[in-house]
């Protein structure tokens, strides 16, 4: 009797042990572990230090929404906003239309097309140290070559300055976040393009239409969820950039640069004040979440995209 | 509607030769088939026709104009792909209506095509569904949708029917060709499928290796092939092909390299002494007795008629019986060969003689 029971028991058991929901729970739980341990614990303290006013070498305490009042009054910080705002849009843009112009020119028949392919993915292969630095020296006050050449045609007369003066700084940078960041669209586009059936093309320059009716009608339509991919992972690196000014301004001139992720770490480890740097970092998730927001619906399998293989 | 002609049309990519020098003419109206085995070249001919391969050499006209320097728009011609390229982000009314948005067509005018054309294929119901939810068969149609609404000159359909199932290829086989009938517009055909050139086609070209072979209607391809490639390209199952040599003696005796004597129609001098190939389709010989021994390999009954492979002499040899046979492998059966309908062909050159 006993021994029916224990072996009931013990088959009960097994059942749930071999069951998919406890095979899947087992498995997943090297990977629970490791998200919990350094992802949600980092977020999490990054959070909570927002709410308190811990400097470093001290334990702050809970002082509520006192950081984020402060920020609210503070000018550097909406500066920061706005510069990150202008740079993340305008740069975004910039490296789409560049971005999607130079996959276009690569889909083309080139003579040694992997060797340009391969070239173009260099700004995104070089460590961005090691470009802003590049860059720190053509946009440098004395010996810029930009500014030698322009001197040498005769187009300017004084050397232009390039990271001293608020607006020039500002749109210095961008360009050379735009030069870092074309690769990693074109080539994402460029992919995107090759899924394209050639027969579309054939079909469509069939039915009439120009080469510029082929791109709007048939390229175009048929490259928007990776287009929708692509930018939103290009937002996302770009609005929360950092070496690249932390290289190259540092913020200045006057903070006429800083962007929430180089004022927050301005303020948070050297400045030390942890806790408002944190809440400049806290500040930065509305943004992303909007944009990750964003592409979700504009991810959605549009309905031209629903139903059976081709 | 307009007729097409191919004048000493070449074509290499780069120093590989496709297309060796083609002569074709096709009348207003007619339907051709091009047909010939994979790499043969059919398909970069009908894209050159369309214009999506330039010409090495040569002239291609539609109704008479020479179109070797046109763009594929101003060809006026309306092309079936394989992979029916239909556009995956329109609707199947906005495929279909397509061409005629890049005209600018005002909306009335459109729907006044558009509408017959689904109509006529079955597609209305269908007109706001998307491609992918559409089956095999329907998205055939939608092509073919999109190339009637065009109403151009030249209809071109590049092995339309080869990403369907058996079934399905039959029955749209019977509507692509009352689709002609109907609308009359000249069409040119390209298939690897012979039972589809003969089942279509008004004129048939074979194709080999970037020439044609033979052009002729069906029948005439199959009753009088000029060659040992056509004779064993068009028919299914495939004719049978003995080599041997005539008997010296006796003009309608041909006797097989295994030494087997086989009937002949009565063979011209000129076919005495050389090296041959007799040629028999599977359907011109019965079993009687007192026939040529023939040992039954395989036996495959289908219901209205019977197949078999019979060795004869060490060679292998097809039939296919219009009756029922309860012969057994291994058994020895009679055969009985119509001489009247059996080719000859020259080993060396593939001419036929006979």
């Amino acid at each position: 009797m006993t021994m029916t029971q224990t072996a009931r028991r013990e088959s009960a058991f097994g059942t749930f042990a071999r069951s998919n929901t406890a095979i899947g729970a087992l498995f997943m739980l090297p990977a629970a572990a490791f998200l919990l341990c350094f992802l949600t614990y980092p977020l999490g303290l990054g959070v909570w230090l927002g709410f308190t006013d811990a400097k470093i070498g001290r334990d702050g305490i809970f002082i509520g929404l006192e950081n984020y009042q402060a920020l609210a009054r503070d000018s550097v910080f909406w500066m920061a906003v706005s510069n990150t705002v202008l740079y993340t849009f305008v740069a975004s843009i910039l490296k789409f239309i560049f971005g999607l112009w130079l996959a276009l020119i690569l889909n083309e028949h080139l003579p040694f097309k992997s060797f340009f392919r391969a070239v173009i993915l260099l700004p995104w292969v070089v460590p961005t140290v090691l470009s802003a630095l590049a860059f720190w020296w053509i946009y440098d006050a004395q010996f810029s070559i930009i500014s030698w050449s322009l001197i040498r045609l005769g187009w300017i007369d004084t050397p232009i300055n390039f990271l001293g003066d608020p607006n020039n700084a500002r749109a210095s940078v961008i360009a050379a976040n735009v030069w870092r960041g074309i690769p990693f669209v074109a080539i994402s586009l460029l992919a995107g393009l090759q899924t394209i059936p050639q027969s579309l093309h054939e079909a469509a320059s069939l039915d009439g239409a120009t080469s510029w009716q082929r791109f709007r009608f048939i390229t175009l339509p048929m490259l928007t969820p990776i287009i929708a991919v692509v930018m939103t992972f290009s937002v996302l690196f770009t609005f929360t950039d950092f070496q690249l000014i932390y290289v190259l301004t540092k913020g200045g001139p006057v903070n006429a640069t800083h962007l929430m992720a180089t004022l927050s770490f301005q303020r948070g480890i050297p400045g030390g004040q942890l806790g408002e740097g944190a809440a400049i970092a806290v500040a930065m998730i509305p943004f992303l979440l909007a944009s990750i927001l964003f592409s979700f619906f504009g991810l959605q399998r549009r309905k031209w995209q629903q139903g059976g293989q081709d | 509607m307009a007729s097409v002609e191919f004048a000493n049309v070449r074509k290499s990519f780069g120093t590989h030769p496709v297309i060796k020098g083609v002569d074709i003419e096709i009348a207003d109206g007619e339907f051709v088939i091009l047909v010939g085995p994979s790499g043969c070249g059919k398909s970069t001919l009908l894209r050159m026709l369309a214009g999506l391969e330039n010409i090495s050499a040569g002239e291609i006209r539609i109704g008479g104009q020479v179109v070797n320097g046109l763009a594929p728009k101003e060809r006026d011609i309306a092309m079936v792909f394989q992979n029916y390229a239909l556009y995956p982000h329109m609707t199947v009314a906005d495929n279909m209506a397509f061409s005629l948005k890049l005209k600018g067509a005002p909306k009335s005018e459109i729907d006044k095509r558009v509408k017959p054309a689904a109509e006529i294929l079955g597609l209305a119901p269908l007109l706001d569904r998307f491609p992918r939810q559409l089956s095999g068969g329907q998205r055939q149609r939608v092509a073919m949708g999109r190339a009637i609404v065009r109403d151009p000159q030249v209809f071109l359909f590049d092995e339309p029917l080869s990403n369907l199932d058996a079934k399905l290829r039959v029955a749209m086989r019977a509507e692509i060709k009352e689709l002609h009938q109907r609308l009359k517009t000249t069409t040119v055909y390209v298939t690897h499928d012979q039972i589809e050139a003969m089942t279509m086609a008004d004129k048939i070209v074979v194709m080999h290796d970037g020439i044609v072979e033979q052009i002729g209607a069906p029948l005439e391809l199959y009753d009088q092939p000029a060659n040992l490639f056509v004779a064993s390209f068009i028919g299914s199952p495939a004719m049978n092909m003995i080599k041997g040599k005539l008997d010296p003696s006796d003009t309608e005796k041909f006797i097989t390299d295994k030494g087997v004597v086989l009937p002949v129609a009565k063979a011209p001098d000129s076919a005495k002494g050389r090296a041959l190939i007799y040629g028999l389709r599977p359907e011109h010989m019965t079993i009687a007795n007192g026939g040529i021994p023939a040992e039954v390999v395989v036996i495959e009954p289908t219901g209205s008629e019977t197949q078999m492979i019979m060795r004869v002499g060490g060679d292998d040899i097809t039939g296919v019986f219009h009756q029922r046979i309860a012969a057994r492998p291994g058994e020895i059966v009679g055969l009985s060969i119509h001489a009247e309908a059996t080719y000859l062909f020259d080993a060396e050159t593939g001419t036929r003689l006979v």
